[in-house]
């Protein structure tokens, strides 16, 4: 199966990356934009959905400052 | 004393601190890939962009079998000195409590900085005197010490807060001032300046010599036994 983890700073944690696509964006002239954060996202295939939750404990995600969500695609389809 | 320095595939400051820690002491490096320590006393896991710093900065290198070695040596009581990538792998780790965040200016900063000794009573600035400022450069991207306001508390609390940047001179936005912090039992420390930089008057200041005499100094008078803070 699929699965796409979606991992994103916490909220309250200081998120430069989100502040600068804000300061850049009136420039652009898309006005009224707010609250950009940047995450990232993981696209993997695993036998099993089992392990998921602990594989982004350990390594994709930093408890300590970013939250995670699993989406699991094509639950019982195809192959 | 031997001091062992680790390399890792991308590591960039290990001979700046083998060549500091030979200053004071006996030194080599120990290859990531080696799960043995042999007979060091104190680790140094230095600077660099260790595994190209994928995913998140130190993410990746906490793996290495070098790294179990070091977390058993910590756990028996062995110092462990982290430098700026090498204070990542240790957070990451968990041997140290809190991450490091991206700098809120979102640039690279490469500039000498003054910090400030808030504790000298740890192995790593029994040289110094609690508020000695040092001057030592900082060079890094992802330097934003971060805890959670109650875990800074208990950190300030227990004098885990080891160095603090000098007024205005906080480059990338740390919580409380915070650029380098020692765990619960006083013997691993982690620090976002680089104190091999500032070695020798040539390059500008030998402040950070204050930090390896404290390690060489410490070996001396202790057996490897808890380290109070």
């Amino acid at each position: 199966m699929k699965a796409r983890i979606l991992i994103r700073p916490k909220e309250g944690i200081l998120d430069p990356q989100g502040k600068a696509i804000e300061r850049a964006l009136p420039a652009l002239g898309f006005e009224g934009v707010s609250g950009v954060r940047v995450g990232r996202l993981v696209e993997l295939e695993a036998a099993t959905p089992d392990r998921l939750a602990e594989l982004c404990e350990k390594l994709l995600a930093n408890p300590l400052i970013e939250d995670y969500d699993i989406e699991v695609e094509n639950a019982g389809g195809p192959g | 004393m031997r001091f062992g320095i680790l390399q890792f595939p991308g590591s960039c400051d290990d001979r700046d601190a083998l060549l500091a820690c030979q200053r004071v002491g006996d030194a080599r490096l120990v290859w990531h890939a080696d799960a043995d320590l042999g007979d060091v006393d104190v680790v140094v896991v230095p600077g660099g962009f260790s595994y190209g710093d994928y995913l998140r900065a130190g993410a990746i290198a906490r793996f290495a079998p070098a790294m179990e070695a070091v977390a058993a040596h910590a756990e028996a009581g062995g110092a462990v000195l982290g430098i700026c990538n090498g204070f990542q792998v240790l957070c990451e780790a968990g041997l140290l409590p809190g991450a490091l965040l991206p700098n809120d200016s979102l640039r690279f900063v490469c500039r000498q900085v003054d910090v400030v000794v808030e504790n000298a009573e740890t192995p790593f600035t029994r040289a110094t005197s609690t508020g000695q400022p040092l001057s030592i450069p900082v060079k890094h991207e992802s330097g934003r010490y971060f805890a959670p306001p109650e875990h800074l508390d208990g950190l300030e609390a227990r004098g885990g807060v080891v160095l603090r940047y000098a007024p205005g001179h906080n480059p990338n936005g740390s919580a409380r001032e915070i650029a380098g912090v020692v765990n619960e039992r006083g013997n691993v420390m982690g620090l976002m300046p680089h104190p091999e930089h500032a070695v020798d008057p040539l390059t500008g200041s030998e402040d950070g010599l204050a930090i390896f005499r404290s390690l060489a100094g410490s070996a001396a008078s202790q057996e490897r036994a808890p380290l109070s803070v």
